[in-house]
């Protein structure tokens, strides 16, 4: 007898398949939060697992902060038309200019925050009632907390006390109009997993992913990329240095981490091996307070 | 390398943060900027002392209160095992909470301070377990270095537990000396604790069997999404995805689909996108049928020779989640796997005190935290199995039409016959 038994990965594929089809039965306009990034790439990964031979049954959609990484934005546009995807790109840009937002000052100026204002109108403007993102459960503390189906009011908003509870498999996602609900179908998976997804299943990733040189200037022990959206200072050397990214955000709070991992197996060795957390090493943003996520989220971030 | 889900059940007092804290901390789970975020937190609260407990509490609320109010994910691994750890509060108010977390666990650590032995929290957990029909429990008697190590002591509960496990029908059950203060018998044996044979922890939780918890004999499977490509190369494609709940599916196997009762044959099984001999649980796969019929969202894909009940009253256990009560004659939907019917609660027979399993009459309906004995009425007919047969296809939740809240967690009974 065949010996019917699955690895880790295995399962925690089954369960994420198993999300999307949820998704797909119980909203009518789901949409897939696509960044560029590996765990978002992961998830489109999973989708088309979902339905195939079927396309994936909902839009990709991209909130543009317009400090992207144009490594990552090739990617995105290759990608889309691969898997046949629609892709919706809404731009921060345009958001400022239309409801007239200020922009955030100071060396790191990041928009991460504002993004989430482009993400509700973008919800708005296509009443989508479910939005997938790859937000996991091992990144950080407030999102320990989260639902893999997470309720958020009309204006976008987290409420911790007041989530539905989640048990076995089953996913409550009847909401009001107005009303949408954030999905993360790989809520279980650590980014050790990712990534050896990613080389179990041959997913290809961005370029910067991997050790590749770069001017970069280093700021309270990170390395930031050179890029027009960083204001100089003139105590500031820029360095040449042979790096790599282990999350991809914006350019402005996302810091490389020096490597010379130029592939798959490389790269999650330095990760087994590496004793600092994959948002400790490269999120310039959550580095303000204990609660910055949890704050974020409150304000519909995801 | 598999998966391990488990439940800690306790309350801070009980030195289950510190628990979760050790296991994470002792088998190089946290990192170095965690670490330092932790020593900077405990100078602040404990005065320098680093307290572990403090690593698992997720939300402003819980570090201000030094409670914890929901549950919480965590995830480590070993090289034998990834491990997904509900972190859920022990009192009393928070049960349901502790419900949400333990109805995915494969096993349950419950924790009792030695200096106390056996308590009723510790009787409401084990109840809870059995309840749920959590296949492995742990009980870790904690706080072995307040009471000098001492054999006696540990012996006496063990005893005393092993009573309320034979009450309760619980099986597999083991215990461990620890402390989560300083490490004994976590994932480093204790020096101080020779008298005891038996593996740490962490060594039990890495080697335990849960795969046999898997059933391969009961083929379930409900369909959850009908896959119909609109392209013209896929034109005559009809799919139906879902989920093996339990038991295989092979190309060639006799089927019912239920409720309509239905005959036909698999002629294909797919898993992402690619047919396969065979498809087991808790596989996600596309089951085609040699016939064209009429399926939808809900309907269960079965063998012929081995059929589910299909009723459409049901005795259930409930477990209250929501804050407004059951009235009795209530109308809720039912959400069972992937179908959803409305239904009429339409008798309250008794509620269960989570403390002694005593049944009491009930008087004004059932509140939060409640655990009670129920008929569900139903407007289609149910294809279930009972739960304490298979768990995933004997469990659904209530959802309030009016709130759109998930109110309770269902645990279907076999049924004396109607």
């Amino acid at each position: 007898m065949a010996k019917r038994r699955l690895d880790y990965l295995e399962q925690l594929e089954a369960e994420s398949v198993y999300i999307f089809r949820e998704v797909a039965a119980q909203f009518e306009r789901p949409a897939l939060l696509f960044s560029g990034g590996k765990d978002s790439i992961t998830l489109v990964h999973l989708a088309m697992k979902a339905f195939a031979p079927a396309p994936i049954p909902f839009p990709l959609v991209h909130i543009d902060t317009g400090h992207n990484f144009q490594e990552a934005l090739d990617y995105r546009d290759q990608l889309a038309a691969e898997v046949g995807a629609t892709l919706v790109v809404r731009k921060v840009e345009d958001t400022i200019r239309e409801r007239q937002l200020t922009e955030p000052k100071g060396k790191f100026a990041s928009r991460n925050w504002l993004q989430t204002y482009t993400l509700l109108d973008t919800i708005e403007e296509f009443e989508f009632d479910a939005c997938i993102g790859g937000a996991r459960r091992d990144e950080e503390k407030a999102r320990a907390k989260e639902r893999i189906f997470s309720v958020r009011d009309e204006f976008g908003q987290w409420n911790p006390k007041l989530q539905r509870p989640e048990l076995w498999n089953l996913y409550n996602g009847r909401i009001n109009k107005g009303e949408n609900v954030r999905v993360f179908p790989i809520s279980n998976w650590t980014e050790l997993d990712v990534w050896r997804y990613i080389q179990k299943e041959g997913i290809s990733l961005p370029s910067i992913y991997f050790s590749h040189e770069r001017d970069v200037i280093e700021h309270d022990g990170q390395l930031v990329a050179m890029s027009p959206f960083v204001r100089l200072d003139e105590s500031d050397r820029i360095l040449r240095k042979r790096v790599r990214y282990r999350t991809v955000g914006d350019m402005t709070c996302t810091a490389a981490v020096e490597s010379d991992a130029s592939n798959l197996d490389e790269v999650i060795n330095e990760i087994i091996l590496t004793r600092i957390s994959e948002r400790g090493e490269t999120r310039i943003d959550d580095r303000v307070t204990e609660a910055a996520m949890e704050d974020r989220k409150k304000n519909g971030y995801f | 390398m598999d998966l391990l889900r488990f439940i800690t059940a306790g309350s801070v007092d009980d030195g289950k943060s510190t628990l979760i804290g050790r296991l994470l901390y002792d088998s190089k789970n946290i990192l170095s900027d965690q670490l330092e975020q932790l020593e900077k937190q405990s100078l602040n609260r404990n005065g320098g002392e680093i307290d572990l407990a403090l690593l698992t509490d997720g939300l402003r609320a819980e570090r201000e209160q030094g409670i914890t109010i929901d549950v919480a994910y965590r995830y480590f691994s070993t090289p034998k095992r990834k491990f997904i750890i509900a972190d859920a509060p022990g009192h009393v108010q928070y049960t349901r909470n502790m419900i949400t977390g333990a109805s995915n666990a494969d096993l349950i650590i419950i924790l009792i301070d030695a200096r106390q032995g056996v308590v009723e929290q510790t009787r409401r957990h084990s109840i809870i377990a059995s309840l749920l029909k959590i296949p492995h429990v742990v009980v870790a008697i904690n706080k072995m270095d307040l009471v000098n190590y001492s054999e006696e002591v540990y012996n006496n509960i063990v005893l005393d537990y092993a009573q309320v496990a034979s009450q309760l029908g619980l099986s597999d059950v083991r215990f461990f000396p620890i402390s989560a203060l300083t490490g004994d018998n976590i994932v480093d044996y204790s020096r101080h604790t020779v008298w005891y044979e038996g593996p740490t922890l962490l060594e039990y939780l890495e080697d335990v069997v849960v795969a046999g918890d898997i059933n391969h004999s009961l083929p379930r499977f409900q369909v959850q999404y009908v896959l119909r490509p609109q392209l013209p190369e896929l034109h005559d494609y009809r799919g139906y995805a879902g989920k093996v709940q339990s038991g295989v599916y092979r190309k060639g196997d006799k089927v019912i689909v239920l409720p309509a009762g239905l005959e036909t044959t698999i002629s294909a099984v797919e898993i992402g996108g690619q047919e396969v001999e065979e498809a087991f649980a808790p596989q996600s796969a596309v089951i085609h049928l040699s016939d064209d019929i009429d399926i939808s969202r809900g309907d269960a894909i079965v063998a012929s020779d081995a059929l589910p009940a299909v009723q459409n009253e049901v005795d259930a256990i409930i477990c209250w989640l929501d804050e407004k009560k059951l009235i009795k004659g209530n109308k809720y939907y039912l959400q069972h796997n992937s179908r959803n019917i409305r239904v009429m609660v339409k008798e309250i027979e008794y509620r269960i005190d989570v403390n002694t399993l005593q049944q009491e009459d009930v008087l004004n309906g059932i509140s939060l935290n409640e655990v009670a004995k129920v008929k569900i009425k139903s407007s289609a007919p149910l294809v279930f199995d009972a739960y304490a047969d298979l768990r995933a296809n004997g469990s659904a939740i209530l959802i309030d039409e009016t709130s759109n809240s998930t109110v309770a967690a269902v645990l279907i009974q076999k049924n004396p016959g109607n």
